[in-house]
């Protein structure tokens, strides 16, 4: 028997992904289907109700994330979280919705970018999103203690902005959002591009891209998975396109293009990823405090350009919190027996695009992100650690657990010898647990071939009738919370595809064969 | 666990997880038989290859003390067990130090991931959020 027969489809244009880029994109060119023209938006994952997500995580994770959210660097020593379900990662992140820092674009210094331009997009989708400060009835205790600890520390904490809709506080935003308050592109751009008439067709996997073609397997909703089935039949599809979107993410982008062995492709892909490296700190206090309820993500810390780290407000679940803790026996049970009085900081390095860190594919063409901690992010991370301990101890907290210590638990006698306790000589790659959930990089935005992957509009140098909507684009990491700035980015690259559309799409060609 | 990734290593699976979890030896068979199951679930997307180094991992683990205690990990004493695995933790070499993470984390996966610890250690949330707090 041979292989089974691949099913022809053509599309005027097809959209891979559908996280924050391909669920921003996805609604912005709606209006071609208007003029009539044919959108498809193909997704790896499947369409999860708010309902199924039960917030338990070893339910979850697997049904949400690549790799159950421990995607490991090709060395092991940090696991890489991202969404692979419709939504992207919008379904699973915490809804912080921040505007594209000002000084990070000018220094991208991307010909064509204007921090101006991407605030402007950027608030077009704050606004559709309800992007909003929580109420302070809202804000639980895990939060105020962090608020408050920096103000006894001397730092600033702010408050994010979110982009929730009546969010009733369950405090698993990582797990989906069950009552189905967070506007991510699953609730807000994916819907209105479907009622536009794009076409959406999830457990849908691009294999390859090919000249103006994705060939693209559709597989069976595997016996007792979460999520509705594909709106496809199962099988191998290839499908013609006169314009092919990729926003598969900072990792399935740059990994799609390198086992497409494209000609032409510029060969600084997969060049350039950032992820802001993250530790999860802890610090245990004398009583019970409310930390499972509650919006977990509503402050933060911006030393970013002084001291090349931002400090979050966060709360996970059992095995995220065990496996995060350094250590083993009983002083990692004590701690985890505490958890009713635990305060929860992450704490961000904004690491720097260096060669070496890259994206690459395997011999099966799957991804490999190869990860190496520069001195700068170490040191970055190492004053972070220390700057939370001077926040949980300045909060009430009895001791503080700081993975780059040595043993990691800092009593409150010791909150006169943190820069001692807490060093990088005691940040061991593989000993300890460092994740990471703002992937970044890999296509990186600039002027031409020989310094990056595609021009400001996501255009693949070289290659016009390929574009790419993704934190991909991100020539450098952007130190702070991504989703907007993603969105922003892909606004452009629908305008660009709008206004190509003339010489990209012929007009009626592709529709008629579909 | 008879086509498990740990089933030819059980005793020894189970002797290290007690001493990364303490608690686990207050476990019942039904309570092991749980924490495995989780375990598995996890590595069942992982490529074969990975199951086959964890289980040479685990042989290693309970072999090595012979070298320094002259007993195998399962013949040591709590507090020898704990010191070795320190040791193992902290190894110079990043191969060993990556394996010890990989297998704590399948520990941590396996006992932290029942339903009957979270509600042991006060973890609460609930899909209901402030409804049920207030």
């Amino acid at each position: 028997m041979g292989d089974p027969p691949v099913i022809e489809k053509a599309y005027d244009v097809v959209i891979i992904g559908s996280g924050a880029g391909g669920g921003a994109v996805a609604q912005e060119l709606a209006p071609l289907v208007r003029e009539g023209r044919n959108v498809l938006l193909i997704e790896q994952g499947p369409r999860i109700s708010p309902e199924e997500c039960n917030g338990v995580e070893l339910d979850m994770a697997p049904a949400l994330y690549q790799d159950d959210g421990g995607f490991l660097t090709a060395d092991g020593t940090m696991t890489l979280a991202f969404g692979r379900v419709y939504g992207g990662s919008t379904f699973v992140y915490t809804g912080t919705s921040m505007q594209p820092p000002e000084r990070v674009i000018r220094n991208w210094n991307v010909p064509g970018v204007e921090h101006s331009d991407l605030d402007a997009r950027a608030r077009k989708f704050a606004a559709q999103n309800n992007v909003h400060y929580l109420a302070d009835e809202l804000i639980n205790e895990n939060n105020r203690l962090f608020v408050d600890g920096c103000r006894r520390a001397g730092y600033v904490a702010q408050q994010f902005p979110i982009n929730v809709r009546g969010c009733n506080g369950a405090s698993i935003c990582n797990l989906g959002c069950h009552s189905g308050a967070k506007q991510g592109t699953h609730r807000v751009q994916l819907p209105a591009a479907e009622q536009a008439g794009v076409e959406v067709v999830t457990r849908a996997e691009a294999l390859r891209i090919e000249e103006r073609a994705v060939i693209v397997r559709v597989l069976n909703k595997p016996d007792g998975a979460k999520g509705q089935p594909s709106e496809w039949p199962s099988g191998d599809y290839r499908i013609r396109a006169g314009a092919i979107i990729l926003a598969a993410g900072a990792v399935g982008s740059p990994a799609l293009l390198l086992r497409s062995h494209l000609p032409g492709l510029p060969r600084r892909v997969g060049e350039g990823f950032t992820c802001h490296p993250a530790h999860i700190l802890v610090g245990e206090h004398p009583r019970p405090i409310t930390n499972d309820v509650g919006h977990p993500k509503s402050f933060f810390v911006d030393r970013a350009e002084e001291e090349g780290y931002v400090l979050e407000t966060c709360m996970y679940f059992p095995f995220t919190t065990a496996k995060n803790l350094a250590g083993f026996g009983e002083p990692h049970s004590t701690l985890m027996r505490a958890f009713p009085r635990l305060q929860m900081i992450l704490v961000l390095a904004c690491d720097k695009a260096v060669p070496g860190n890259r994206v690459t594919v395997d011999r099966d063409g799957a991804p490999r992100v190869h990860y190496r901690f520069t001195d700068e992010t170490i040191a970055a991370l190492i004053r972070a650690t220390r700057a939370s301990a001077r926040i949980f101890f300045a909060a009430g907290a009895l001791r503080v657990h700081a993975p780059s210590a040595n043993p990691p638990l800092l009593e409150a006698s010791d909150a006169d010898r943190i820069d001692e306790r807490i060093d990088a000589r005691h940040f061991k790659p593989g000993k300890i647990s460092v994740s990471a959930a703002h992937l970044m990089g890999g296509c990186g935005m600039g002027r031409s071939a020989a310094d990056s992957v595609t021009d400001s509009y996501g255009r693949v140098h070289g290659i016009p009738w390929l574009r790419v909507a993704d934190a991909s684009l991100f020539p450098d990491s952007l130190e702070i919370n991504p989703y907007l700035t993603i969105m922003a980015l892909a606004d452009r690259v629908a305008e660009g595809i709008r206004q190509d559309a003339g010489s990209l799409l012929p007009m009626n060609e592709a529709v008629s064969r579909c | 666990m008879s086509n498990a990734t740990f089933a030819p290593v059980r005793d020894r699976f189970r002797t290290i997880a007690r001493t990364i979890v303490p608690e686990a030896e207050a476990l019942d068979e039904g309570g092991w038989v749980e924490l495995e199951r989780i375990v598995e679930q996890g590595l069942a997307s992982r490529p074969s290859s990975v199951r086959r180094q964890l289980r040479l991992f685990v042989r290693a683990l309970d072999l090595l003390p012979l070298l320094r205690f002259g007993r195998t990990f399962r013949a040591l004493d709590h507090q020898r067990r704990t010191r070795f695995l320190l040791a193992v933790q902290d190894a110079p070499f990043l191969l060993v130090r990556r394996g010890f993470w990989g297998l704590r984390t399948l520990v941590f996966m396996g006992y932290y991931g029942r339903a009957s610890t979270a509600a042991t250690i006060g973890y609460r949330a609930d899909v209901r959020g402030w409804e049920i707090r207030r």
